[in-house]
């Protein structure tokens, strides 16, 4: 048996994922019809991690759901594999080429996989009739997100209205819905960048090996590092080069540029983290670049 | 000081939450920007872009109130339209800041903000003094228990640093606030542009001998704040594995809303009254010894009583009385004003009932704590005592007692939207 704190002082990290629990039990004894977005990136590994604990030694009382760009890193999807393999978890996969090809997306040549894939992810949550959605995002990640609610509601078109949120206090949250909307969750609203690899840390949990230092060509494209893949092919003036990289968040092979490091263990991760100078989103993903509000505009049109 | 954390100490440092109000020339946000940027928890891209838009606006600094400033529809009108959170992390503490808008209309955001706060930080501008919206901030403080508060004297640089300005502001605010429960003050001369007394000692105020604004952040004492006596346990989710392995397991799953829970406790569960004791309790794969505020687990029973959602677990000589009638103080968040015979949905921690206004004994105006008795309704941004009769009993204590047990939001039944939250006087 753990002998708790003789002081009674929970840790912030404790205080976070009690508080994460608490949401991930509100949500499967309120809501008919959960799901939890998977994308294989570390904050949706410790939002399954804390989904695991809420619930066990029951398996967890709703599927996965995760949509398929066509373009994940082999290592992403080996990944989500073995964790739906050792919680015994159910898994729907949305697919944005599944989802081109039925005319419900359009691949104009130009829009990015990620932004592609709000049309499949709402149209999978849409056609299973899912009423709450678990998303991984976090407040700290951009300042759009530094408003939204822990339960975010959406409209029948999937859209979220910053102005119409429902106000949220104590720890008192508010599901209802009308038929053909649902909620989006975020249980790791108040977990930071730094918080998330504390827990991942702590807690040893599997995560994508692209995460830890790894050597890989690369060539630079508009100031990011881009992995050699069929995604990614070099243009005349491009110059393949073998690097020492990890990724610092995973997306589609086409937009998710890598940062050299050679932090290989968790514990040199969060030491880097600790002294870098540039946010995460900002550095490392191509879509969020365009426009000073490029997320709030993405989070309207039902980005996570 | 701030300086960036490495990974030994993140994990075991503890957590304040805390609320900030101000209207927008009180320098809010820059102060916010100012703990950010001094903490190192605002990064290059960030502070770049807000060094451009500075510059292209035309202004002689870098204005760190654009650090916070979310929303695009925000910028275009020059103002912070709802609660947004912030974090930031010195060696010691993480902080959750409830950055919350000052206007009058946004009563609500920041009894929203202060729901969850352990600390409120109120701005005020040396020049003007005291305002009727500090003092409003104040109450509502007050009102939602918020047990720490912070008076922050900004903009001293512009009244030269005098001594007989920030003493003038204190003493009146400390004669306000003796109409008010506010446990702990602490009343700090600053410049949030400038950077004094926020991070940094000043050599500007000799005369003051008080803490900075981070060192209170980082020291303030709030584990005392939690109700470690009375036990009391919202049942949320009963897990029944149903499988081969765990198949006669029964758990109670929850967060700990008061008192310490320990097996071979005796303890009562509500509404039912049956009677039992705790045979174990589990966090995750493992058994603890006890279990205490904020804690999520699962507390197993030795007797097959019944328990399902809503039931609260209490020890059996303290537990609360299960009641339908409840006094309490209520913000209004919308627009459709409350009234008498109104029908809505109330939360109450784990638990969905029906309720119906009986009465709105007054309003409250938060300017003056003037108590108009002749009110009829209570319209958006006010607040009141009213009297309401729910459906099924609630398993309450008084919000002075409790923060979780005793408070509660309303809930339009037609709209779904969340009209009011409620702080329990007493119940009956």
């Amino acid at each position: 048996m753990t002998q708790t704190h003789a002081d009674y002082q929970l840790s912030q990290l404790d205080q976070l994922e009690a508080e994460s629990i608490h949401i991930f039990r509100e949500v499967a004894a309120e809501f008919e019809k959960p799901v939890l977005m998977f994308s294989g990136g570390k904050d949706s590994i410790v939002m399954l991690r804390l989904a695991e604990k809420a619930f066990y030694p029951a398996k967890l009382p709703f599927p996965l759901l995760q949509v398929d760009t066509g373009l994940d890193f082999d290592e992403v999807l080996q990944t989500r594999d073995n964790w739906v393999d050792r919680l015994g978890a159910r898994i729907h996969i949305a697919s944005v080429e599944d989802a081109i090809a039925q005319g419900i997306v359009i691949d104009d040549g130009k829009t990015s996989r990620n932004r592609q894939q709000i049309g499949a992810l709402l149209h999978a949550i849409e056609d299973n009739g899912f009423t709450a959605a678990f998303g991984g995002g976090r407040r700290d990640e951009e300042k759009a997100r530094a408003k939204e609610r822990v339960y975010s509601h959406r409209d029948e078109f999937g859209q979220w209205d910053p102005k119409m949120q429902r106000p949220e206090l104590w720890s008192l949250y508010n599901g209802r819905i009308h038929a053909g909307e649902h909620m989006r969750i975020f249980p790791l609203s108040n977990w930071t960048e730094l918080d998330i690899w504390h827990y991942i840390d702590r807690e040893q949990i599997e995560i994508p090996s692209i995460y830890f230092a790894h050597e890989r060509d690369v060539i630079l494209r508009d100031g990011m590092w881009l992995s050699v893949s069929d995604a990614v092919q070099p243009k005349d003036n491009e110059l393949v080069e073998t690097k020492m990289v990890r990724f610092r968040t995973v997306g589609d092979k086409s937009q998710t540029g890598c940062v050299e490091s050679t932090a290989a263990t968790t514990a040199e991760i969060i030491d880097e983290i600790a002294i870098a100078r540039v946010t995460e989103r900002g550095a490392t993903r191509g879509d969020d670049r365009f426009s000073e509000a490029a997320m709030e505009d993405r989070k309207k049109e039902g980005y996570f | 000081m701030a300086t960036p954390q490495t990974s030994s100490d993140h994990g075991q440092m503890d957590l304040l939450r805390f609320a900030t109000a101000g209207s927008v020339d009180d320098g809010k946000s820059t102060l916010i920007g100012r703990l950010l940027l001094d903490s190192k928890s605002i990064f290059e891209d960030q502070l770049e872009a807000v060094e451009a838009s500075s510059v292209s606006k035309g202004y002689d600094y870098t204005d760190l109130a654009l650090l916070t400033d979310g929303l695009r529809s925000e910028r275009e009108q020059g103002i912070t339209i709802d609660v947004a959170y912030r974090y930031f992390a010195t060696p010691s503490r993480k902080f959750i800041i409830a950055d919350t808008p000052g206007h009058i209309q946004y009563t609500r955001n920041m009894v929203t903000g202060a729901s969850t706060a352990d600390l409120g930080l109120v701005l005020v501008d040396a020049r003007q003094g005291l305002t009727e919206q500090s003092r409003r901030h104040a109450v509502l403080l007050s009102l939602l228990r918020v047990p720490h508060l912070v008076l922050a004297v900004n903009k001293m640089d512009l009244v030269d640093w005098s001594q007989e300005v920030y003493e003038k502001i204190h003493k009146e605010f400390t004669q306000f606030a003796t109409k008010l429960n506010i446990p702990d003050l602490e009343v700090i001369p600053i410049s949030a542009l400038q950077g004094d007394n926020v991070v940094e000692r000043s050599a500007n105020t000799p005369w003051y001998s008080g803490p900075t604004l981070m060192h209170h952040l980082e020291h303030v004492h709030v584990a005392s704040d939690r109700d470690l006596v009375d036990v009391r346990f919202p049942v949320q989710f009963v897990v029944r594995p149903k499988s081969d392995e765990f198949h006669d397991y029964r758990g109670y799953a929850g967060q700990v809303a008061g008192g310490v829970l320990k097996p071979g406790d005796e303890v009562v569960v509500l509404p039912s009254g049956m009677t039992s004791t705790i045979q174990g309790i589990d966090l995750f794969d493992e058994e603890v010894a006890e279990a205490f505020p904020p804690m999520s687990v699962t507390v197993r029973l030795e007797d097959d009583v019944d328990v399902s959602r809503g039931d609260l677990i209490a020890r059996v000589n303290n537990a609360p009385k299960p009641s339908q009638d409840i006094d309490a103080m209520v913000c209004w968040m919308t627009n459709e004003p409350l009234r008498p015979r109104q029908k809505l949905a109330i939360k109450h921690t784990t638990r969905t009932a029906r309720a119906m206004v009986k009465d709105i004994q007054y309003r409250l105006d938060v300017n003056t704590l003037h108590r108009d008795q002749d009110t009829k309704e209570l319209g958006l941004n006010e607040i009141g005592r009213i009297q309401l009769r729910t459906t099924v009993p609630l398993l309450c204590d008084p919000y002075s007692k409790n923060r979780t047990t005793g408070s509660f939001i309303l809930i339009d039944e037609a709209t779904g939207v969340t009209v009011g939250a409620g702080m329990i006087n007493n119940a009956s």
